[in-house]
C-alpha cells in the first residue's frame, strides 16, 4: 500500500465538505474515469465580493483523490476567486504533507477542478491542457507524454539527453530501459535509429571547455550562472534555490519554497551538483547550507 | 476481533509445521548438499523427500520431472525461453490476455525481439474460445502458455483439454498454475501438459521457492547454467530449507484439498452471497460456474477500489483490488478490461481470497462492515444520488478529459 501521510489519511477518513453545495453557482467537473479518478467541485460564490462562501466535492477515486478534494475545499473557502486561482497543485500537496509521486496527479486534478469551476462561474470556457501518460521516472514524477514531447521538441537522442532536459532518469536510474524504449519509438517515427552512444545534444546550459583551474571569484560567478539557468525548472515546481557560500569546491545552498522540506530535495541537490560539474568541468560538492552551521560549530 | 486476512491469492501465511521442518536446515544440516560430510549428509535425503511430496501433489510420474526454482516467475520465464531456444525456427507464441505479468511482460519483450504473440481474448465471464485456440495452433508456434486459474477472478481454464489440442498439433504446452496448485486436485501424468509453474508462497510455504514441472522427454534449455544442481537444469546452490519447507507444504495441501473444496468454499460462498444480497449495484466477476473454491472478485459500482481497501484495512480486513490506483498505473486491471467490465465497475473490484486458516466468524465480520464502507464512499461519489446511481450516470457526470 502507499505510504500516505497522516494528513492524507485524516482527510480521507474524515473528509471535509463532502457532497454537492446546495444552490451552488459554480461547478467544475474534471478527471478521467478510465484512470479511475474524477471530481465534481461545486461552489457558492458571493456575487458582490466574489468570495467563495461554500465549497463541496464529489469524488470517484482513491484515497489521495478524496483527500486532495477535501483539502482543496478547505483551502479555498473564504478566498476570493482571484485568490483561489493562485492556488497551485503544490499548495494542495503541501497541505496534505506530501503525496507519493504516482499520486501527484490527484492534486493536479484538484487545481483543475477549481479552475473549471471558476471559469464556469464567469461564463468562460475552460480548456484543459491535460495529457497524462504512464509514469516513467518515479523519482521526479515524469510521465511518458512529457518525455516524448521533450524528445521531439529538442531532438534528444540519448538517456542522458532526456535526463538533462527533463530530470527523468536522474535519480535511481531504474527507468532507463523505459526511457530508451521511448527514444527508440520517437526516433523510429522520425526515421532515425536509437544509438546509445550518440553525442549529447547541447544541454540548456552550455558546457564549458575545461581550462585552467578557476579562481574562487570565477567559480562563484559560474555557480550563480548555472543556478540561474536551473531556476525556471525549480520555480515551475514551486521551489527555488539560493547560493549561501562557496568554500573551496563546496557550494552551500538553501532550498526554498516548495523545495524546502520536499522529499525530493536531496535528489534535486544531486541534480544541481551534476549540472555544476558538467558545466564547470571540475568536482563540485553541493551541500545544504544547514550543514555549514554544523561545520562551523565543529571547527569552533 | 483479530485482523482478518483475505488476500491469500497474493500470498499466504507459512504453516507452522512448514517452519518446523525448515529450522534444522538453517542450524544443523546447513552443509552444501554437494559436500561429503556430516553437515550435508541429511540434505540430499531432505531434497529427495521434498521432490516426492511435490510429485504427489501434482500427480506427475517421475520425481526427476520436478525442478526447484526461486519462484513462479522464474519457472514461467524458464519455460517460455526454453521452448524458443530449443526450437529457434518457431517464431510464434500463444497466450491469453489475462495471464499474470510474469507471462505478459515477457511476451511483450519477446514481441520486440521479433516474435509474433497471439494473446487470446476472453468473453465477459472470462472464458476462452477453444476453437480460436485450435485455429492458432501451427508448426510455427513454439509454445502455448495458458494459466490454469486466474489470480483475480479464480476462473479456471480447460488446460488439460488445451494441452491435448496443442500436443496433437505438435506444440509445446505450458501452464502457469501458481493459483491452482493445492486448491484443485491435479494428476499431470494423465495430461499432455509439458511444463507447469508453481510457487511455494501461494500454498503456505515460504516466499522465494518455486517449481518448474518438466515432463520427461520435453526438449529443454536451462535458463541458469553452471553447477550440476537439479541435474544441470537449474544451476545454483539449492535453497535446501525452502525446498524442504515446500515439500511439507505440498504434503499438507494434499491433505487439505478436500477441505479446501468444501469448508473453504463454503466460506467464500457465504461471503459472496451475503455481499451481493445486502449491497445493491455490485456483481461477481469471472466464470461463476468454474472457479477456484477460495476466490471471489466483486465489482462495487460507482466507487473506487483503493478507497474501499483503505476503509477495509481500517476495519482490520485485508483484501486486494483491480483498480488502477492500487498499482499506480493508468488503467484498471488488464483482467477486468479483457472481460469488458465498464470503468465505473472495474475500478471498484475487490478480491477476497480465502485459505484454510479463515473462519465463518471472520466472514460474518466482513459482512457486518462491508455495507457501511460501500455506502460511505457512494455518498462521496458523483455517480451516486441518495439511494441509487444518478439517472444515466455516464451522461450525468462527464468530466473534462475523460
Amino acid at each position: 500500500m502507499w505510504d500516505y501521510s497522516d494528513k492524507v489519511k485524516e482527510h480521507f477518513f474524515n473528509p471535509k465538505n463532502a457532497g454537492a453545495v446546495v444552490d451552488a453557482n459554480a461547478t467544475g467537473e474534471v478527471g478521467s474515469i478510465s484512470c479511475g479518478d474524477a471530481l465534481r467541485l461545486t461552489l457558492k460564490v458571493d456575487d458582490a465580493t466574489e468570495v467563495i462562501l461554500e465549497a463541496g466535492f464529489q469524488t470517484f477515486g482513491c484515497g489521495s483523490a478524496i483527500a486532495s478534494s477535501s483539502v482543496l475545499t478547505e483551502i479555498i473557502k473564504g478566498m476570493t476567486l482571484d485568490e483561489a486561482l493562485k492556488v497551485t497543485n503544490q499548495d494542495i500537496a503541501d497541505q496534505l504533507e506530501g503525496l507519493p509521486p504516482e499520486k501527484m496527479h490527484c492534486s493536479v486534478m484538484g487545481r483543475e477542478a477549481l479552475q473549471a469551476a471558476i471559469a464556469n462561474y464567469r461564463g468562460e470556457e475552460w480548456k484543459d491542457d491535460h495529457e497524462e501518460g504512464a509514469l516513467i521516472c518515479k523519482c521526479f514524477a515524469i510521465d511518458a507524454v512529457m518525455i516524448e514531447e521533450m524528445v521531439w521538441a529538442n531532438k534528444l537522442r540519448t538517456v542522458q539527453d532526456v535526463t538533462n532536459f527533463t530530470k527523468a532518469g536522474g535519480g535511481c536510474a531504474a527507468c532507463h530501459e523505459d526511457i530508451e524504449a521511448i527514444l527508440e519509438k520517437v526516433l523510429a517515427e522520425k526515421g532515425e535509429k536509437f544509438n546509445p552512444n550518440a553525442a549529447p545534444v547541447e544541454a540548456p546550459v552550455k558546457i564549458a571547455a575545461v581550462k585552467a583551474p578557476l579562481t574562487n571569484l570565477q567559480r562563484i560567478k559560474k555557480i550563480e550562472q548555472v543556478l540561474e539557468s536551473l531556476r525556471p525548472a525549480l520555480m515551475a515546481d514551486g521551489g527555488d534555490v539560493e547560493l549561501v557560500e562557496v568554500i573551496g569546491n563546496t557550494a552551500y545552498v538553501n532550498m526554498t519554497g516548495a523545495c524546502n522540506g520536499c522529499q525530493m530535495a536531496a535528489m534535486t541537490i544531486a541534480g544541481i551538483q551534476q549540472r555544476l560539474m558538467e558545466v564547470m568541468g571540475e568536482f563540485i560538492k553541493v551541500v545544504p547550507a544547514t550543514e555549514m552551521a554544523k561545520l562551523v560549530s565543529i571547527g569552533a | 476481533m483479530a485482523d482478518i486476512y483475505l488476500d491469500n491469492n497474493a500470498t499466504t501465511r507459512v504453516d507452522p509445521a512448514v517452519v518446523d521442518v525448515m529450522i534444522p536446515y538453517f542450524l544443523e544440516q546447513y552443509g552444501n548438499p554437494s559436500s561429503i560430510h556430516k553437515f550435508a549428509d541429511g540434505v540430499a535425503r531432505g531434497l529427495k523427500q521434498a521432490r516426492q511430496q511435490v510429485q504427489a501433489l501434482i500427480g506427475c510420474e517421475h520425481d526427476s520431472e520436478i525442478i526447484f526454482t526461486s519462484c513462479g516467475t522464474e519457472s514461467n520465464s524458464t519455460a517460455i525461453l526454453s521452448a524458443i531456444k530449443a526450437q529457434p525456427n518457431k517464431k510464434e507464441i500463444i497466450t491469453t490476455t489475462v495471464e499474470h505479468p510474469a507471462i505478459l511482460s515477457l511476451c511483450d519483450y519477446l514481441e520486440k525481439e521479433g516474435y509474433t504473440i497471439h494473446r487470446m481474448p476472453v468473453d465477459k465471464a472470462g472464458r476462452l474460445n477453444l476453437n480460436a485456440f485450435k485455429n492458432l495452433l501451427s508448426d510455427q508456434v513454439a509454445i502455448a502458455s495458458v494459466m490454469w486459474a486466474n489470480n483475480e477472478t479464480g476462473t479456471i481454464f480447460p488446460v488439460a483439454e488445451m494441452a491435448e489440442l496443442a500436443n496433437a498439433a505438435g506444440v509445446m504446452f505450458h501452464t502457469d498454475a501458481v493459483q491452482a496448485v493445492g486448491k484443485i486436485p491435479m494428476m499431470l501424468q494423465d495430461t499432455k501438459i509439458d511444463m507447469l509453474s508453481l510457487s511455494g508462497h501461494k500454498l503456505h510455504a515460504p516466499k522465494g521457492i518455486g517449481v518448474l514441472y518438466l515432463r520427461r522427454g520435453t526438449r529443454y534449455r536451462p535458463l541458469l547454467r553452471g553447477g550440476h544442481q537439479e541435474r544441470g537444469r537449474r544451476a545454483g546452490t539449492e535453497n535446501s530449507a525452502s525446498i524442504v519447507g515446500l515439500g511439507k507444504a505440498c504434503e499438507l495441501a494434499l491433505e487439505f484439498i478436500e477441505y479446501e473444496n468444501t469448508k473453504v468454499k463454503a466460506l467464500r460462498d457465504r461471503l459472496e452471497k451475503g455481499i451481493t444480497e445486502q449491497i445493491p449495484h455490485c456483481f461477481v466477476t469471472g466464470d461463476m460456474n468454474n472457479r477456484l473454491p477460495n476466490t471471489t472478485d466483486i465489482a462495487f459500482e460507482y466507487i473506487e477500489g483503493e478507497s474501499i481497501l483503505m476503509l477495509l484495512n481500517k476495519a482490520g480486513i485485508a483484501a486486494s483490488s483491480g483498480s488502477a490506483c492500487t498499482s499506480g498505473s493508468l488503467e484498471p486491471s488488464h483482467v477486468m478490461r479483457a472481460m469488458d467490465i465498464p470503468y465505473t465497475a472495474a475500478h471498484g473490484t475487490i478480491r477476497f481470497s480465502f485459505s484454510r486458516y479463515n473462519t465463518m466468524s471472520e466472514v460474518d465480520e466482513v459482512l457486518k462492515v462491508m455495507p457501511g464502507i460501500v455506502a460511505t464512499l457512494r455518498k462521496l461519489s458523483p455517480y451516486w444520488d441518495g439511494n441509487g446511481p444518478v439517472v444515466d450516470p455516464e451522461k450525468a457526470f462527464a468530466p473534462a478529459y475523460s
